[in-house]
């Protein structure tokens, strides 16, 4: 019988499919079951954030940074509250950079247990999920006792946090963080030498070192490459640069290893919230500048300037010094850069918002092809991608 | 004697053996005339560059093996209406070796194409395809230049400043129609953009516009 040659079968993948973290469409070439390209058609959830911030004051502006990544809220508006902190030259306060750094920490943790539960609902694992959405839970409970919010914080501010915390919350804290290690030896028990796990993300999606420099990966996505890169180490902001704690690498650049990066990483956050909690010293949680930070309501019942303070903060808010720069954290996905250019005014002239997500999404034609087409979903749910941030 | 020692302290001032201050030297013997301006701001290198040269300065940027600026972090642009120039592109670069970032900033006019870089960095593909969708600025020699972010069918390059935040149209289901449809934007209420550059005068604008605007339209 002569060969017969046939087409190539474009699939179409989405936008509203479970497995793909979001609204994400992916058009996929086939050939038979193997995917020969795959093009991911994004901004379907493009709400124009850099749009909407260049008419915003700088303090109306920060409550968008939640609404990039909704899984680490805090982590974004950390990247902005810094990037305004360095124009103005405003030295935050040491308890407020505890703090800080604490709620940093509990949102990769937070960020963590959504993307392993799910990528690993995504190959099969249904127990995952269960779990560790009730270990999430109290942490956004955490959340809610700090700021009132449980995913929209908007709790970080130019110049410290909004608000101290709560009496006892720091207790409960670490109350449940010395339970959450035998959450994660659970979660591990579950899926680490779990026979279908490995079938399923082994030697899937491999990024070599190269390509992963060269396709601007970040994150647990680089390092599990075997880069050790993280910019709480490298570029350390607030208290980074005191705390202990480690940086786990993957050696084998697939889903598998960033899975294990993620895992340690939990770990290690772990460790970095211990030390928060035992080194976190008393004092205030703002700068003490009110043409940038706001009195406290018991001054302004008595005090004229503090009335005027909070009202021109409010309305007018703070003018920044004409001049651009650029700003990264080590969020829990990877690194999220803010590019401010301010003209000296009261609203920024343009806000570019690096989202680690971006790239990863960008790199899934490289990282497919070649791939079984249910090869793709352990592939997106390795990436932790999360489209508010990719379509800002 | 006085005068030796000034010289000697503005010397160092310049030579100050910063690890920013030392690339900044090699890179200018380096790529001589590719550079037309250098900054350090904080701990970041500022480069100014043209289009012409982007191609070749990105290269040695990437392949020299001091500077080993090998990943492109981010690429974007801004709008500046009022300059001779109008675009003004911006590329971030990040040398994991010497733990260094450095933006090379480049002016470029309106319906002037820019070398595409996605031949040196993959990583420039989206964000040049975003750049085009946002700004409407062409990149020459890129394999796939296609809208990114905005709706299929979308016209206009919302990121410039002389688009309206609410845009042009607005998409709604037609019943009658059984599809989606674009239909110009109407608001109940303007968009209002207080200016509160002064508080006390920041309603000016919206008092003086408002009324007289109603009764424009009523007559």
């Amino acid at each position: 019988m002569a060969e017969m040659q046939i087409k190539p079968i474009t699939m179409n993948f989405g936008p509203q499919h479970p497995a793909a973290h979001g609204v994400l469409r992916l058009v996929l070439e086939m050939d038979g079951e193997v995917i020969e390209r795959a093009d991911p058609h994004v901004g379907l959830l493009h709400r124009g954030t850099e749009k909407l911030i260049e008419h915003k004051t700088y303090l109306q502006a920060l409550p968008y940074f939640d609404r990039l990544d909704y899984v680490s809220p805090m982590n974004q508006e950390h990247a902005w509250a810094l990037a305004i902190e360095k124009s103005l030259g405003i030295i935050v306060p040491r308890r407020a950079q505890f703090i800080r750094v604490l709620f940093c920490e509990i949102g990769r943790i937070l960020n963590h247990l959504l993307n392993l539960t799910t990528f690993a609902i995504d190959v099969g694992a249904m127990t995952p999920l269960l779990w560790g959405f009730e270990e999430r839970e109290q942490l956004m409970g955490f959340y809610e006792r700090a700021c009132g919010a449980r995913l929209h914080a908007a709790y970080f501010r130019p110049g410290g946090v909004h608000q101290d915390l709560p009496d006892g919350l720091l207790d409960e804290i670490s109350q449940w963080a010395a339970k959450f290690p035998s959450f994660i030896d659970d979660l591990e028990m579950l899926l680490t030498d779990n026979r279908i796990f490995k079938q399923r993300t082994v030697d899937i999606g491999v990024i070599s070192e190269e390509d992963a420099l060269d396709l601007a990966m970040t994150g647990p996505c680089l390092r599990a490459s075997g880069i050790a890169w993280d910019l709480r180490k490298s570029q350390p902001y607030d208290v980074y640069s005191e705390l202990d704690f480690d940086v786990p690498i993957g050696k084998t650049g697939d889903c598998y290893a960033r899975y294990l990066v993620r895992i340690e990483e939990m770990r290690q956050s772990l460790r970095i919230i211990d030390q928060c909690i035992s080194m976190m010293p008393q004092g205030s949680v703002l700068a003490k500048n009110n043409k940038v930070t706001p009195p406290k309501r018991g001054e302004m019942k008595n005090s004229m300037e503090a009335l005027i303070h909070h009202f021109k903060l409010y309305t007018e808010g703070f003018h920044v010094p004409e001049g651009d720069s650029y700003t990264a954290v080590e969020a829990p996905k990877g690194e999220f850069g803010v590019y401010l250019v301010a003209d000296g005014s009261n609203r920024p002239y343009r806000c570019k918002i690096r989202a680690p997500g971006f790239y990863f999404m960008a790199a899934m034609d490289h990282l497919s092809r070649g791939h079984m087409l249910a090869d793709s979903v352990a592939i997106i749910g390795s990436l932790d991608v999360v489209f508010g941030e990719i379509d800002r | 004697m006085v005068e030796m020692d000034q010289i000697e302290a503005d010397q160092s001032a310049i030579f100050k053996p910063t690890a920013e201050k030392a690339m900044v030297l090699h890179l200018q013997h380096l790529l001589g005339d590719a550079i037309s301006e250098a900054a350090i701001a904080g701990d970041q290198i500022i480069l100014r560059t043209t289009p012409s040269a982007l191609v070749n300065m990105l290269t040695s940027l990437r392949d020299d093996v001091v500077a080993s600026f090998n990943q492109l972090t981010d690429l974007t642009a801004v709008d500046y209406p009022d300059r001779p120039e109008r675009f003004e592109m911006v590329y971030q670069l990040l040398s994991m070796k010497n733990n260094m970032r450095m933006r090379v900033l480049m002016a470029v006019d309106e319906g002037q194409a820019v070398p595409s870089i996605v031949g040196l960095f993959s990583s420039a593909n989206w964000a040049e395809r975003e750049v085009w969708d946002m700004f409407g600025i062409f990149f020459s020699g890129h394999p796939d230049l296609r809208r990114l972010l905005t709706d299929y069918g979308f016209e206009g390059h919302p990121l410039r400043k002389d688009f309206p935040l609410t845009g042009n149209v607005e998409v709604r289901y037609d019943d009658t129609m059984r599809r989606v449809v674009n239909e110009p934007v109407s608001l109940v209420q303007e968009f209002r953009d207080f200016d509160f550059l002064s508080p006390w005068e920041g309603m000016q604008n919206q008092i003086d516009s408002g009324p007289a605007d109603k009764s424009g339209k009523s007559e």
